[in-house]
């Protein structure tokens, strides 16, 4: 089974990958980079029970607290983005580009 | 049986994850198809013997940041999201070769045969376990992530605040 | 099998069929001993009324009659779907409830639990917040204004009160040292002196009487302020009054449910009536002892009643009387609500936002500390 979990993890990380890119809507780009988390979050944990070692999942605990601070700046900036342009394109946010 | 389930667990959570990236009209509908995954990936973990992280998966993943995405979509009063701009398949090619390539490679990375895997001792990840590691050996990075919350949860008010001064 | 059959008599049965219509009699005819009036006695089937008991039954005909309806331009399956994601969790929960304790009988063991897991309130708290879904789903769906207002409502409320709702019972979690329902319905079939620490201090000597006072090990007596947070947290979490701000009938006319007829309306006030026996069983078994009987540990039972008719019929005695015992705190615990919820006006929504934030929050950390504190005395102290 252990096997098998990494490989759906590469799956979604893979998935999560092509949302991140593809995709032009900034919340659902936000919702990508989520599901990437959690694709190395079912690895970790199919590793830890691989050599039963739970430090594989206190990594996880660290994940989990680092993707709750970046949904709420994320979405703190994704309303800031919205009240200045009106729009949730990330094409509309390319002031800074050259 | 145990197979069984993890396999309809992983078809759900891969059904979930390509029904929010593909989905391109409604924001809404994608979120609620990313909670499948989140869901199905805690029962995964259950299986795989790490009950606590299990729980919280639901319980934070599933049951606060989802719901978040959600709170926002609505806050900002979206019903449809098609961008009218061009379609721009260039992109699109290039981020679905690049996704292909990444899972295939990730996957290349695996050993054919995993060994057996360790036999699980007592408790194996339960509450206590992984309480009992987190207060010892990562305290630091505990405390550390407590900090991290705190300066996000501050920039984020001061983020989405409305500027009346 | 027995044990199958018990735990099945016990969902389906006692809080399904039993607790649920009844409930809403129960509910009217509390509001109307409080306001004053006679309340619901009209339904009669041949001039039989029981006391307005048939009402239950004529709602229900009534729901199933009417059309159902989904209005245009809105998000059909979302529609259809979230009345039974609101009412699923609801039920889910009970089956970490612990409705009975452990009963040896010769060779087996009987535990009226139906899954008992080590992190049962866990559960209790995952499953609640998959709850939210049903009222955000609600509300978008519906392509209405009011009912996206209420939903918004529903989603801030709740996220943020399951946040407090947690950090409420972490001092219980202290006194119990377990996350385990069973466990701490077990932990609190005991006594203990609620003056015996005087006698700690040093130099003071307690009269005799003094000394005799004990109270049941329950969590009320040891953390009454984490009881009244983590009552108003999970009545809010029910969103019924005085927390209703997401449905409010004077604002937005009926918030995330109003784009509803018929059953599926039907369904989503079942979800809240149903919550209303579940949270009676969540505080019962967290702060009032679940089935224990208050000065008569089961082993008091069992030895007293055993020494005349015999081990196996003693135990199933006690089984009885715990299980009655259970049901009777459940339904004080209903009372306590229906109380509340027809004695306090609705909070508006900022003061309720406030009261999570700005009150829950603090005094439920402070509530920690001290707990804290307090543990770490009387280990240093009495062990």
């Amino acid at each position: 089974m252990v096997g098998e979990a990494v490989i759906l993890s590469a799956i979604l990380f893979a998935i999560g990958t092509v949302g991140a890119l593809v995709r032009r809507n900034v919340i659902v780009v936000l919702m990508s980079i989520e599901l990437m988390l959690n694709a190395v979050n079912l690895a970790l944990v199919a590793f830890s029970r691989q050599w039963a070692d739970p430090a594989g999942q206190m990594l996880v605990l660290m994940v989990i607290v680092v993707a709750a601070a970046e949904v709420a700046v994320g979405l703190g900036i994704v309303i800031a983005l919205f009240r200045n342009r009106e729009s949730l394109n990330v094409e509309d946010a390319s002031l800074l580009k050259w | 049986m145990s197979e069984w389930i993890f396999y309809a667990f992983a078809a759900l959570a891969v059904a979930g994850a390509l029904g929010m990236v593909l989905n391109v009209r409604n924001t809404v509908a994608g979120a609620l198809s990313l909670v499948a995954t989140m869901v199905s990936l805690g029962g995964i973990y259950v299986m795989l013997g790490a009950y606590l992280i299990g729980v919280l998966q639901i319980l934070v993943y599933a049951g606060a940041i989802v719901v978040v995405f959600l709170f926002v979509v609505m806050l900002l009063n979206l019903r449809e999201d098609g961008f009218a701009s061009g379609r721009q398949w260039a992109t699109k090619a290039v981020g679905a070769t690049l996704g292909v390539a990444a899972a295939v490679g990730l996957i290349g990375l695996l050993p054919a045969h995993f060994p057996e895997a360790a036999a699980l001792p007592e408790g194996f990840g339960g509450y206590r376990v992984v309480a009992a590691l987190l207060f010892t050996d990562y305290v630091l990075a505990f405390e550390v992530s407590s900090l991290l919350l705190l300066s996000a949860m501050v920039g984020a008010v001061i983020l989405a605040r409305r500027s009346t001064d | 099998m027995l044990e199958v059959v018990l735990k099945l008599l016990f969902i389906v049965l006692v809080v399904l069929a039993g607790m649920l219509p009844l409930i809403t009699w129960v509910e009217r005819k509390q509001s109307a001993v409080m306001q004053d009036r006679i309340g619901a006695n009209r339904a009669d089937l041949m001039g039989v009324t029981l006391l307005g008991l048939l009402h239950p039954m004529a709602d229900v005909i009534k729901l199933f009659s009417k059309e159902d309806f989904v209005p245009a331009g809105a998000n059909r399956i979302l529609h259809l779907l979230a009345p039974v994601v609101a009412i699923v969790p609801a039920i889910i929960t009970l089956a970490v409830i612990p409705y009975g304790g452990t009963y040896v009988f010769g060779a087996s063991t009987l535990s009226l639990v139906v899954a008992d897991v080590d992190w049962g309130i866990l559960f209790v708290f995952a499953v609640g917040s998959i709850a939210t879904y049903g009222a955000v789903m609600a509300g978008w769906s519906s392509n209405n204004n009011w009912s996206l207002l209420g939903s918004m409502r529903a989603s801030a409320q709740m996220i943020s009160y399951e946040v407090t709702m947690g950090l409420s019972i972490v001092g219980l979690f202290m006194v119990y040292e377990t996350l385990q329902l069973p466990a701490m319905a077990a932990w609190q079939d005991d006594s203990f002196r609620l003056l015996g620490f005087v006698e700690h201090l040093g130099g003071v000597q307690l009269p005799a009487f003094l000394g005799w006072i004990r109270l049941p090990a329950w969590g009320i007596f040891l953390q009454p302020l984490g009881f009244v947070l983590f009552l108003t947290c999970i009545m809010a979490e029910n969103k019924r009054p005085p927390f209703d701000a997401p449905e409010g009938e004077s604002e937005l006319v009926a918030g995330y449910h109003l784009e509803y007829s018929g059953m599926r309306f039907g369904l989503f006030y079942t979800a809240e009536f149903l919550e209303v026996p579940v949270i009676g069983c969540i505080l019962t078994t967290l702060f009032f002892g679940g089935w224990a009987i208050p000065f008569l540990p089961q082993e008091t039972i069992i030895s007293f009643i055993g020494a005349g008719f015999g081990e196996g019929f003693a135990t199933g005695v006690c089984l009885v009387l715990h299980v009655l015992s259970f049901l009777v705190k459940v339904a004080l615990m209903i009372w306590l609500q229906m109380a509340l919820r027809w004695t306090l006006p609705r909070f508006r929504y900022d003061q309720v936002m406030d009261l999570c934030w700005k009150v829950i929050l603090p005094l439920s950390i402070a509530n920690v500390f001290v707990t804290g504190a307090i543990i770490l005395w009387v280990e240093a102290v009495i062990a």
